[in-house]
């Protein structure tokens, strides 16, 4: 029952954080560099923008879920177990996930780092 | 990259170890939640370790989120993952679990992997779909009207 809980929870928080991941990146690229932004046409039209755009709150309750779904892990098994689960292969599925919805350019040198630091969160954890 | 936002992908890594820890600790104090308990997960933000761990990821959101604002998905997850290293050395001295090799080979990995993905450019994908590698500060403030 605990490998089944710890496992359901590992997966549980990797597609709600993707989720959630991909949706802020996409909320904030739209909003552009807060801070030249901000000084532009002031912070309250930064915040307004950020907030009067749906998709924001759709990621929050996806980032939610993923963190709600962390406790219940971390609650049946230990964090060093989880926490490097769940981000390592969060590296990957974010690494896709973005060269697909956000169409960033995730070349050579971006694949080498997601995989260099999805293996040593692994190593951490062992 | 300016200094500014080299020390928001700071805060960014040091939010996220400090509160991760926080979390686990003032689990450890709850105990096992079962899925018929499961409304007991919704009572664990009262609990002054999750609490305070809770305020450490929102200064990790926020941070979070500005970063995003003018890099990359791609480019600021693994940016910020030393957090994970941080994550070890919390444990190793207030823990004082011992670091074994095969950690420090994990930490060595991790390591690379932000110093590779940190030499590349920050921003490939705008909103207007363009190229702007090369004028990162200007990002985001062609398109105000």
């Amino acid at each position: 029952m605990k490998v089944l809980y710890t496992w359901g929870a590992i997966l549980l928080i990797v597609l709600a954080s993707t989720t959630g991941d991909i949706l802020m990146s996409h909320v904030m690229k739209q909003v552009g560099d807060v801070h030249s932004a901000a000084r532009q046409c002031g912070f309250l039209t930064v915040l307004r923008r950020i907030l009067g755009n749906p998709l924001f709150f759709v990621g929050i309750v996806a980032l939610a879920v993923a963190f709600y779904a962390l406790l219940f892990g971390l609650s049946w098994n230990d964090v060093s177990l989880i926490g490097p689960a769940a981000a390592a292969l969060t590296f990957v599925t974010n690494a896709i996930a973005a060269k697909i919805f956000l169409h960033e350019r995730v070349d050579r040198r971006r694949w080498i780092a997601a995989l260099l630091i999805a293996g040593g969160v692994v190593l951490l954890a062992v | 990259m300016t200094l500014r936002k080299y020390l928001v992908l700071v805060s960014v890594t040091i939010c996220a170890a400090v509160g991760e820890t926080l979390l686990a600790r003032g689990m450890k104090q709850i105990g096992n939640i079962s899925l018929r308990h499961l409304p007991s997960v919704i009572f664990a933000v009262t609990n002054p370790w999750v609490a305070l761990g809770i305020l450490f990821l929102l200064g990790f959101f926020v941070t979070y989120n500005t970063a995003l604002s003018w890099a990359d998905l791609t480019y600021v997850l693994p940016a910020t993952s030393l957090s994970y290293v941080l994550l070890a050395f919390i444990a190793r001295f207030m823990l004082h679990e011992q670091i074994s090799a095969t950690r420090w080979i994990g930490i060595l990995l991790i390591s690379s992997g932000v110093g590779f993905v940190t030499q590349g450019p920050a921003l490939t994908a705008g909103p207007e779909g363009a190229n702007v590698d090369a004028a990162p500060e200007t990002v985001g403030t062609g398109n105000k009207s």
